[in-house]
């Protein structure tokens, strides 16, 4: 009966994400009277994961598994489900787990939940607040299914430490990776990517040029971030289309947002909206962006971006 | 190739977002409604493998009468033929099994449909779709080629790319990038008159279950003001960002 949640790794180790969702996780099943376990394949060392909260974990190791494949890895959460009876499941909305969600749902005859951003309103009925229309609202949505799939928006819930120890056991799941074979992944393995980043920065048609493009990555390698853009940046090939965020891009859920020669459109906001403290450059104090930002800059990128850089620098050498 | 492509009927991105009836149920009014551009993405794909392969291409829509504007105007782009299931699309899964009625009696051999719809943003119909039909599926597709009955697909994944190798029938959950967005067709007049007379033909739901329901919506709390700081003291910029609102 406990809740289970598929705590997400990537070349064997767990990502950041799982231990949002094993936090959500545990408080799901506090308050459900019961506790987390914890599916995960090919990672060797879970026992971190009973400093979030979780009591048990399935551990799956298989070759089969090395890379993601929807259909094989909603089942081995299906297995791993109805081997602890459970009547949650809780996955991340990383893309992976939002690519496994529907199939997981269907095989458990179980409502999905996406972008659940806070712990369930009530347990019976079970009711969750998840947002919608690109987080310019919240819905309230129940799930009227025995069993309840949930994704979790990332960076909504935050991490919450626990002490609990958490028990490891084999599992041994059936394989199945159906008629699907990824070929090839291309990967930047020296870049952190925009899902798993604590902060973003992003530029815009500010910026003038591609070949201005070093400010943002410079100011990304400074704090750590991933790079964005904003979708004419991607329209015009200045950048991937995999860095455009907004509303028909990435949604973007981070930390702190940096956003620097992008005027603010309506549906760029909405896009970056779930993140934590914005940050605006701009040379026109009328952007729109400025009223969606918490701290604003009014000035010029090549001037304030390259001075920005040196005392972030200076200040994080001093920290 | 015998081509689904599923449409959703969303409002238009730069819509003010209200709600009504005690705020459970979204405010049409003033409100224009377009084709979810994660669907449009993946119409306009079709139609590529209409002109180079000889593709015929369908769309489907669930949704009421409302919703016939926009399915004439995935006609007038150059789809073949639309189906409007004549429902109310209440939840995910109960759009995914009336999708899939339709899929199954059409006997299509490629299912686009958008990553998501850009109304409630659930992006779990394409995978639903795909678990009902028992069909290979990926999701968040950028690229998709077609030969014979193999597919090659790129899905974005975090951080990257990935290639895939599968075969028809296929679902696929599509996005920008399968096409760019200079590709994208506005119908001309021949499009739109020709539309007028391509078959919509209106079929009643199958009777599928509902499994969520949306009790109410809220939006937002209005953001407090920004604080300025002067371009020439970024010091201070730091200063907030570590010790007021901690994120550095």
């Amino acid at each position: 009966m406990s809740v289970l949640i598929y705590a997400e790794s990537d070349n064997g180790s767990l990502r950041k994400g799982a231990f949002e969702v094993a936090s959500y996780a545990k408080g799901v099943a506090d308050a459900l009277g019961t506790t987390v376990t914890a599916v995960t394949v090919n990672v060797d060392d879970v026992a971190v994961l009973g400093s979030y909260g979780v009591s048990k974990v399935l551990k799956v190791s298989d070759d089969k598994l090395s890379k993601f494949q929807a259909k094989a890895y909603s089942s081995v959460i299906e297995q791993a489900a109805k081997a602890e009876e459970s009547q949650v499941v809780i996955l991340s909305s990383s893309t992976d787990s939002k690519y496994a969600a529907p199939l997981l749902g269907v095989a458990l005859n179980a409502a999905v939940a996406s972008n659940v951003v806070k712990l369930p309103k009530s347990t019976s009925p079970f009711v969750v607040e998840r947002t919608a229309f690109t987080n310019k609202a919240f819905q309230d949505t129940q799930l009227n299914s025995a069993i309840k799939v949930i994704c979790v928006s990332n960076n909504a819930y935050g991490v919450k430490e626990d002490n609990v120890t958490a028990v490891a056991e084999d599992f041994l799941p059936s394989i199945d990776a159906g008629n699907l074979e990824v070929v090839s992944i291309d990967k930047a393995t020296d870049k952190v990517s925009i899902a798993d980043a604590d902060v973003v920065v992003s530029g815009g048609r500010g910026l003038k040029g591609p070949e201005n493009w070093h400010l943002i990555e410079d100011l990304a390698t400074v704090l750590g971030a991933a790079t964005a853009c904003s979708k004419p940046v991607s329209d015009m090939g200045w950048r991937p289309h995999s860095e455009h965020v907004g509303q028909t891009g990435k949604p973007v859920a981070t930390n702190l947002y940096i956003a620097v020669g992008i005027s603010g459109a309506i549906q760029h906001l909405a896009g970056i909206n779930a993140s934590k403290v914005k940050v605006v450059v701009n040379t026109d104090p009328e952007a729109p962006f400025f009223k969606a930002a918490d701290y604003g800059v009014v000035g010029d990128a090549f001037e304030v971006v390259p001075q920005l850089i040196e005392k972030l620098k200076a200040f994080k050498s001093a920290n | 190739m015998k081509i689904l492509v599923c449409i959703s009927h969303v409002p238009d991105t730069t819509s003010k977002i209200n709600f009504t009836d005690g705020d459970t149920k979204f405010d049409v009014n003033g409100v224009s409604f377009v084709i979810n551009p994660n669907d449009e993405f993946g119409l306009t794909r079709a139609m590529w493998f209409k002109e180079k392969q000889g593709a015929s291409v369908d769309v489907v829509n669930v949704g009421g009468p409302e919703t016939e504007p926009t399915i004439r105007k995935c006609l007038a782009i150059g789809a073949d033929n639309a189906i409007r299931v004549n429902a109310n699309p209440s939840d995910s899964f109960f759009v995914a099994q009336e999708l899939a009625s339709v899929a199954k009696n059409g006997g299509y051999d490629l299912i686009i449909a958008g990553r998501e719809s850009i109304d409630y943003n659930g992006g779990v119909v394409p995978g639903m779709l795909a678990a009902l039909l028992e069909a290979n599926f990926v999701n968040t597709c950028i690229s998709l080629e077609v030969d014979g009955t193999t597919a090659t697909a790129i899905r974005e994944i975090d951080g990257g790319k990935e290639t895939i190798k599968t075969a028809l029938p296929l679902v696929i959950g599509g996005q920008k990038g399968l096409v760019e967005e200079s590709d994208l067709r506005i119908p001309n007049m021949r499009g739109i008159m020709m539309a007028r007379k391509k078959p919509l033909t209106v079929v009643e739901p199958t009777g599928s279950a509902s499994q969520t329901e949306t009790t109410s919506f809220s939006k937002p709390a209005p953001k407090g003001s920004v604080t300025l700081v002067p371009a020439d003291n970024l010091d201070e910029l730091i200063s907030l960002l570590h010790n007021e609102a901690k994120v550095i």
